[in-house]
């Protein structure tokens, strides 16, 4: 299902939700009508929180939200053009544990409704082209193996082609066990790409969301030429109980949120899910003019460099 | 003579060191009774077969077992052999000298003068705990991109050896940014313009390991193990069992023949029989014989084409379908 279905499906089922409404409810529906915010307790209305970006209208808690609900509110409508759609996890390892990895992929994909742990494309934001990767942590916790770390190296390069900015909002629990080695791989992978892309002097964004961890903060989340988190997103490398039982003492109560990776000069600015479009925006509004001079002048000292030896 | 008794034993050769207790009970009455002649012989022999059998057979769990042997060498090991007047470099020039990670200048001979980097496990318990065990703080990993730097400045080869549990997980590593430290050591050396060969000699572990693994050729010793997570912490995860970390580290494919398989390294290191540690001598032979094999091609590239040659190995890594 490409992400052009996926709206209109989901177009379909507002309009159903809607009719549905006023009839009794069994308690799934029930449930996809109502959520308790994790934060606050309050209870919610879904619509109100969709139209709220996802955001308790109460305490300003940012729920995860999945890649379509991201594009939807980053990407000027109809813009979006998705690439490596139809690109999924093979198997190369034959991995079972207590299920195969096979059978975990149908089922990530049923609850997620995305066919891979990241969606990427191309789009405008507020008239900008911009290059656009979302992690989705409902499939898989958002874990990078070789889909990941391929439709990453694809949209980086694709930035590269059209020397535009690019954007990854980061959502992960990180590495996929479950392609072992391979996964390690994609971070040197997507790492590599960066390496060129930002020889070319275009601009990276990293977005760190709820929550980020593990490879993909060690490779390319940590990468961005400016780094956003959003507020209380947990980003880290390593686990919390996995420090914990290491070092056997007690973390303080905000270790790994976005506010105190701010105060430990990790991050540029945690910011809020309202502001996030405009701020893009502005930020390339910034770097256009001094993308077109540093490419010049990089074109010239590696054709130098080339002839040298 | 066998030789296991002196070293700490693993778990699967216990069949051989009852075996090798048996040879030991006999010939110390061979004196008084010289007909225990044939049978010692006999024993002897069953000994070598039986470790010859036992060593064809490892299952992912006792290749991990060796790898993590407390005798195994480590990289000082190796460093030493190869260059007994080798010049160690310290320090990340940011206040920190991280003992996880040792690096330095090396003249391996045959005109070919590298900057050597590897992660240290301690031998000793106080040289654990000063090494971490072997896990770098994010300190550690930029001490080693100093030290890449270094070598591309002055043209040098770079020759990185791998034995790590992973990079350390603690409060103030975090607060330092280790996965940063991890990712631009990724991207940096991504784009080195001198060639780099890194060798799994024990434990490769995780983003740790790789952090100073972006080579042009990766090679690994015969019984090291290269994963993306522990088997521990694997079973923990997926199996939610710490019984099953024989099914975890048999699943993920950690050996080095599997990832020879998968495409992932250019080649295996053979170890001496019984492992690396029973004989650390022709090991780091070994393993300098098949670093200079591939440096010897690896210089003759343009800057340009060796850090090609990288970027292009990793950028084909991964395997899935389009539909
Ligand atoms: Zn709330």
């Amino acid at each position: 299902m490409d992400l052009k279905d996926w709206f209109a499906k989901r177009r379909e089922r507002r309009e159903r939700e809607n009719l549905e409404v006023k009839q009794l409810l069994p308690t799934e529906d029930y449930c996809a009508l109502w959520k308790r915010c994790f934060q606050c307790r309050e209870l919610l209305y879904t619509r109100d929180l969709r139209s709220n970006l996802q955001v308790c209208p109460h305490c300003q808690y940012h729920f995860c939200i999945g890649a379509p609900d991201r594009i939807e509110q980053l990407a000027d409508p109809g813009t979006f053009e998705e690439i490596d759609a139809e690109m999924r996890s093979s198997d190369p390892l034959e991995f079972v544990d207590t299920e195969s990895y096979r059978k975990r992929q149908v089922s990530a994909e049923k609850k997620s409704g995305v066919v891979e742990a990241i969606v990427t494309g191309t789009c405008k934001m507020n008239g900008h082209l911009t290059a656009l990767g979302v992690m989705d942590f409902a499939y898989f916790g958002g874990s990078m193996g070789s889909v990941v770390g391929e439709k990453v190296a694809r949209l980086v390069e694709r930035a590269i082609e059209l020397s535009c900015p690019l954007i990854i909002i980061s959502s992960s629990g990180g590495a996929r066990m479950q392609e072992g080695i391979l996964s390690l791989m994609q971070l040197a992978k997507t790492s590599s790409v960066l390496k060129t892309f930002g020889d070319g002097g275009n601009l990276y964004i990293s977005i760190l969301s709820e929550p980020t961890f593990g490879g993909v903060t060690a490779s390319f989340a940590m990468l961005g030429d400016i780094i956003i988190a959003e507020p209380g997103a947990r980003i880290g490398f390593a686990g919390r109980r996995v420090i914990e039982q290491t070092i056997r003492q007690k973390l303080p109560a905000d270790f790994q949120t976005a506010e105190y990776l701010l105060k430990h000069g990790q991050v540029d600015m945690v910011l809020h899910r309202n502001e996030l479009k405009d701020k893009l925006t502005k930020m390339f509004e910034f770097h256009k003019k001094k993308n077109k001079e540093m490419d010049k002048a990089l074109v010239q000292s590696s054709s130098k460099k080339a002839g040298g030896k | 003579m066998p030789e296991v008794k002196k070293q700490v034993p693993l778990e699967f050769e216990k069949p051989l060191n009852v075996l090798a207790q048996q040879i030991d009970n006999l010939e110390s009455q061979l004196t008084e009774q010289p007909d225990l002649e044939p049978e010692l012989r006999h024993l002897k022999e069953q000994y070598t077969s039986l470790r010859k059998s036992l060593y064809s057979n490892l299952r992912p769990i006792d290749r991990l077992a060796i790898a993590r042997h407390p005798e195994r060498p480590y990289t000082r090991d190796y460093f030493e052999r190869w260059d007994p007047e080798w010049i160690e470099l310290h320090g990340d020039r940011h206040g920190t000298d991280d003992s996880a990670m040792v690096g330095g200048l090396l003249d391996l001979g045959n005109d070919l003068k590298i900057v050597a980097v590897g992660t240290q496990k301690g031998r000793t318990i106080k040289e654990k705990q000063s090494c971490n065990f072997g896990m770098p703080q994010p300190e550690g990993y930029a001490k080693a991109l100093r030290l890449f730097k270094h070598a591309e400045k002055f043209g040098l080869p770079v020759v990185t050896l791998i034995d790590t549990p992973g990079a350390y997980p603690g409060l103030a590593a975090e607060e330092h940014n280790q996965a940063q430290a991890i990712a631009i050591n990724l991207l940096e050396l991504s784009g080195l313009t001198v060639p780099v060969v890194a060798v799994v000699t024990g434990e490769g572990g995780s983003g740790g390991a790789l952090a100073i693994g972006v080579a042009n050729r990766i090679l690994m010793l015969e019984h090291s193990v290269y994963s993306v997570i522990s088997p521990e912490g694997c079973a923990s995860i997926l199996w939610r069992s710490a019984d099953k970390v024989s099914d975890a580290a048999q699943s993920m494919k950690i050996t080095a023949r599997e990832i020879l398989e998968l495409g992932v390294i250019d080649g295996i290191i053979t170890e001496p029989l019984g492992g690396a540690h029973k004989d650390p001598d022709a090991t780091a032979k070994a393993a300098k014989n098949a670093i200079m094999a591939q440096l010897s091609e690896l210089v003759k590239l343009s800057c340009a084409d060796v850090r090609n040659d990288r970027q292009n190995k990793f950028r084909a890594m991964g395997k899935w379908r389009d539909q």
